[in-house]
């Protein structure tokens, strides 16, 4: 099947206002007689079932978690995006635009991205007006910061929580529609198959994670909004239980999976610490604002704190490599994820890197504390201030700003960051490929939509910091409920769907078949036992770097770990239970699967672009090369194994953006 | 590290349960508490028993989803934080640690550890909310100024991860902190005035049909608290509901 992407024509500032004027629209009264199963309550899908409650449609959504409360968009803590330009700086919904297509280093589709910088604004009103607790000055009105890759202050805040306060918001919008019965929640439910009849998405297959009944549940549409993939790397800062099961079933009934190696290696995360860790730990890049990362400038002192025999507070200036500064001046500390993480690795490969491992990076907040001190003592009065003074000043305002972040350190480091500085490094964090959607969000297969981090289709190949929960709420507030709208148009006589079918049947009888063969195998080894062994995989051949012969080694590796599995696998415990050790089997055989492609997708992307670093394509300074003839998407289609899918290309075409060199020098 | 665990097993909400004793050995002080829950689940299955069923999610402190009761106090004895960002560094070699779920008839016990906490999402269901559809026309974010004074207070609030401490620790059972904090980040706003009366008296009705106490101001939630939740939340949510009643 030919890949169509459906952007609508015309100039770009347009193209948005002239398919919302041109779409079809379903009237009140047909709503009423639409069925929509939205799968995952985060940011994308809690406020897309919100909104299409309060339209009329009838929504069915799902959660694994006990409550729509949980989902991980919560953990987001630096910020969201909007072209508000209430600075006054120089922002614009084209400025907004052009940096998110530049940060994705040109692999994403104008088109969408333009959309997304269009309604932005609109998010920061919908959620003021919903009460979120943003962040504000001293005037009352709304404050902003600033985030890597960026030279505007567009990024707003509530505390080291905005996830949190934004993800509360879309789930009181939910409860409002729960409480009028136009919303049937679903919680502690997980979606293990997508139902198809006559070529449309129909309904889903859950499970019931108390009970362990298997449920058949239909509907006219079907949205996922299940978010990324990052656990293929067992090791990473997502949830635990965040995984790609809805999107991986969805890949194998027909949906293309698009661009899956291009995945997010955060600069900022708490580094790890022994085998026994089950999760890392982002420390928000908004801690970039403000601290400065570096690492001994002679290998003898990093030796000498590995060992201990040194502290980082007994390095001077000169002792110092402030190396971000150093190679990126213009950006500084703020350079996009991507370039900040590879950096990082860089000079800990060369053994200038800190703790006992070898894999960390200082972020000191030492200059912050004086130069808010200093500042602080000037709005007071206070002349002559003394050092402790202006220590003490200081660390009120950084303990205003990033008070929680630092909490959240010192009680899994032990170590105070306020006097000897942060210790960070690079963990898997976002997932930019997933499922290819077209400009309505629906994927290749009619009346399926994919929204959120689950899709591909905003960030390209790095997604700027505080634009993940902009996407989110943007396809689930503003963008969905018109594209569906227009799709469901159609259904408006088709009336309930039975799942009494032949199709529900079959999708069924593939679900409890392999529920049973977990729970009846005679295996003798743990499902995270071959989750901990496909991640070091993953992390060693396909993380911050890549290579040919790594990625070749990587899929026979994954086959292998592959047939183990389904060999050796044992799950405790009986289906008709809660079980989460069941719950975990199923999913970490999706990973299985989704890995090998994963490596296949990068082997075959012959450049190196935001989150996908070849090493075979680096200009002589170590940056990620493009190449030309890789400006496209790569959308794989499913036909049995993951080393036989079929790769559909997407050319992506640059009509409002030059195409240049990335540099943030 | 080596220690003695006693842990609440419960097959399912039917069935009736009992503590267990488990021992676990070279346990690093660095592990976080939830680690060494699993370095235990791994140990029981390799012996063939069912591992202990837990809560647990984000890791990091903020979804709210763990939820233990450890030497009888909420997310155990370190405060300000979530079971899941207990370290062990908490605990002394041969200590024994008793492991129940939280406790209270509101929060009916699913299996082991975890608890049913759905009255929670009722309680938001009831009144939880700003009455705003999503329109793409709401007025512009800054046409209403709000003092960062009260923009800070509401943010506190709504800090709330409803993980249900409060209700654990309190000899109550009482939801007033987890109420207090909803009715509070509204009643700090203006966009929350409109709807005050009915939301205050619609969220506390709930409360009392799901089986909560009442408050007797001990303030055992405020200490327990993850996030640190002050009690004049529940002073400002009577105020709110005596404004609305008379």
């Amino acid at each position: 099947m030919a890949l169509d992407s459906k952007i609508p024509e015309g100039p770009i500032q347009d193209k948005w206002t002239d398919y919302k004027n041109k779409i079809n629209l379903v009237n009140p009264a047909n709503k009423r007689h639409i069925d929509i199963i939205v799968v995952g309550t985060g940011l994308a899908g809690g406020s897309a079932a919100a909104t299409l409650a309060e339209l009329g449609y009838n929504v069915k959504a799902f959660a694994y978690q006990d409550s729509p409360r949980r989902a991980h968009s919560i953990a987001a803590q630096g910020g969201i995006n909007a072209a508000k330009n209430y600075q006054g700086d120089g922002d614009s919904t084209y400025r907004l635009f052009y940096d998110t297509v530049k940060g994705g280093d040109y692999r994403s589709r104008e088109a969408n991205v333009y959309r997304l910088a269009e309604v932005s604004g609109n998010i920061i009103d919908q959620c003021v007006a919903q009460g979120v607790p943003f962040a504000r000055d001293y005037g009352g009105l709304l404050d902003n910061r600033s985030f890597g890759g960026v030279l505007v202050s567009r990024t707003f805040y509530a505390k080291g929580q905005t996830g949190q306060q934004l993800l509360l918001g879309a789930y009181s919008a939910m409860n409002r529609q729960i409480a009028r019965g136009k919303i049937e929640m679903f919680n502690r439910h997980e979606m293990l198959d997508v139902v198809i009849v006559d070529g449309k998405a129909r309904g889903i297959i859950a499970r019931n994670l108390i009970t362990g009944e298997i449920e058949r549940h239909s509907a006219h549409a079907v949205v996922v909004a299940t978010g990324g993939y990052g656990n293929v790397y067992f090791l990473s800062t997502n949830a635990m239980g965040s995984n790609v099961t809805a999107s991986w079933k969805i890949h194998k009934k027909g949906a293309y999976f698009a661009n899956p190696c291009y995945t997010q290696i955060h600069p900022t995360c708490i580094p790890r610490s022994g085998d026994y860790q089950s999760k890392l730990t982002l420390m928000s890049e908004s801690l970039r604002n403000d601290g400065r990362i570096w690492v001994p400038a002679k290998l003898e002192d990093a030796k000498a704190i590995r060992e201990g025999k040194k502290k980082p507070t007994d390095l001077s200036e000169e002792e110092r490599d402030y190396y971000l500064e150093r190679r990126y001046p213009a950006f500084g500390n703020l350079v996009p994820r991507d370039v900040a993480s590879r950096a990082a690795k860089e000079r800990c490969d060369a053994g200038f890197g800190v703790n006992a491992t070898g894999e960390a990076v200082y972020l000191d907040f030492a200059d912050a504390i004086t130069r808010y001190g200093t500042e602080q003592a000037k709005i007071h009065n206070i002349s002559n201030p003394s050092k402790a003074k202006i220590y003490e000043l200081g660390k009120a305002i950084v303990e205003a700003k990033y008070g929680n972040l630092f909490q959240m350190y010192e009680k899994i480091v032990d170590e105070n960051p306020y006097e000897t500085p942060m210790m960070i490094y690079p963990a898997v964090h976002y997932t930019m490929g997933g499922v290819w959607v077209d400009y309505n969000l629906m994927t290749t297969v009619p009346g399926l939509y994919c929204i959120g981090e689950a899709n591909f289709s905003d960030h390209g190949a790095n997604r700027l910091g505080a634009s993940a929960l902009m996407q989110g709420l943007a396809d689930g507030y503003f963008v969905l409920p018109y594209t569906i709208g227009d799709y469901l148009a159609d259904d408006i006589r088709t009336g309930k769907i039975s799942t009494d079918s032949a199709e529900f049947e079959a999708a069924e009888k593939e679900v409890k078949d392999r529920i049973e063969f977990f729970i009846n195998n005679k295996g003798t080894k743990s499902v995270d036992y071959f989750h901990k062994k496909l991640g070091k995989v993953m992390w060693d051949k396909c993380g911050m770097s890549r290579n040919e012969k790594g990625l070749k080694e990587a899929i026979e590796e994954i086959k292998a770990i592959r047939e183990e599995f389904w060999k050796e696998v044992k799950v405790p415990g009986d289906a008709n239970e809660m079980n989460p050790e069941l719950e975990k089997a199923g999913r970490v055989a999706d990973f299985l699967e989704l890995g090998e492609l994963f490596a296949k997708d990068a082997l075959v992307r012959e450049e190196s672009a935001g989150g996908h670093f070849r090493e075979e394509y680096q200009t002589p300074e170590g940056e990620a090369k493009r190449r030309k003839e890789f400006q496209y998407v790569s959308a794989w289609e499913y036909v049995g194994e993951p080393s036989e899918a079929i790769l559909h290309k997407e050319p992506l075409e640059y009509e409002n953006i030059e195409v240049k060199e990335r540099s943030y020098k | 590290m080596n220690l003695t665990l006693k842990i609440w097993r419960q097959k399912d909400s039917k069935t009736k349960g009992q503590m267990v004793d488990y021992k676990v050995t070279d346990i690093s002080e660095h592990m976080s508490f939830l680690e060494m829950m699993d370095v235990l689940n791994e140990q029981l299955f390799a012996q063939g028993e069912e591992p202990v069923a837990f809560d647990h999610d984000c890791r990091e402190g903020i979804c709210g989803m763990c939820s233990m009761y450890i030497n009888g106090e909420a997310h155990g004895p370190d405060r300000g934080i979530t079971t899941c960002q207990l370290h062990m560094r908490m605990f002394n070699d041969g200590d024994t640690i008793t492991i129940e779920p939280f406790r209270a008839a509101a929060f009916p016990v699913i299996k082991d550890l975890v608890v049913d906490r759905s009255a929670f999402d009722r309680i938001q269901q009831a009144g939880g909310y700003i009455s705003v559809n999503t329109s793409g026309n709401t007025q512009d974010a800054n046409s209403i100024p709000i003092s960062k004074h009260a923009a800070d207070e509401a943010m506190d609030a709504a800090t709330c991860i409803g993980c249900g401490a409060c209700v654990a620790s309190c000899k109550n059972s009482s939801a007033m902190l987890f109420v207090g904090a909803k009715v509070s980040q509204y009643a700090l706003l203006p966009q929350g005035q409109v709807e005050a009366a009915d939301r205050v008296k619609n969220m506390v009705a709930q409360m009392d049909l799901e089986g909560f106490g009442n408050c007797t101001n001990t303030g055992a939630c405020e200490v327990e608290c993850p996030k640190g939740i002050s009690l004049e939340n529940i002073a400002r949510m009577n105020r709110e509901l005596l404004k609305a009643s008379i």
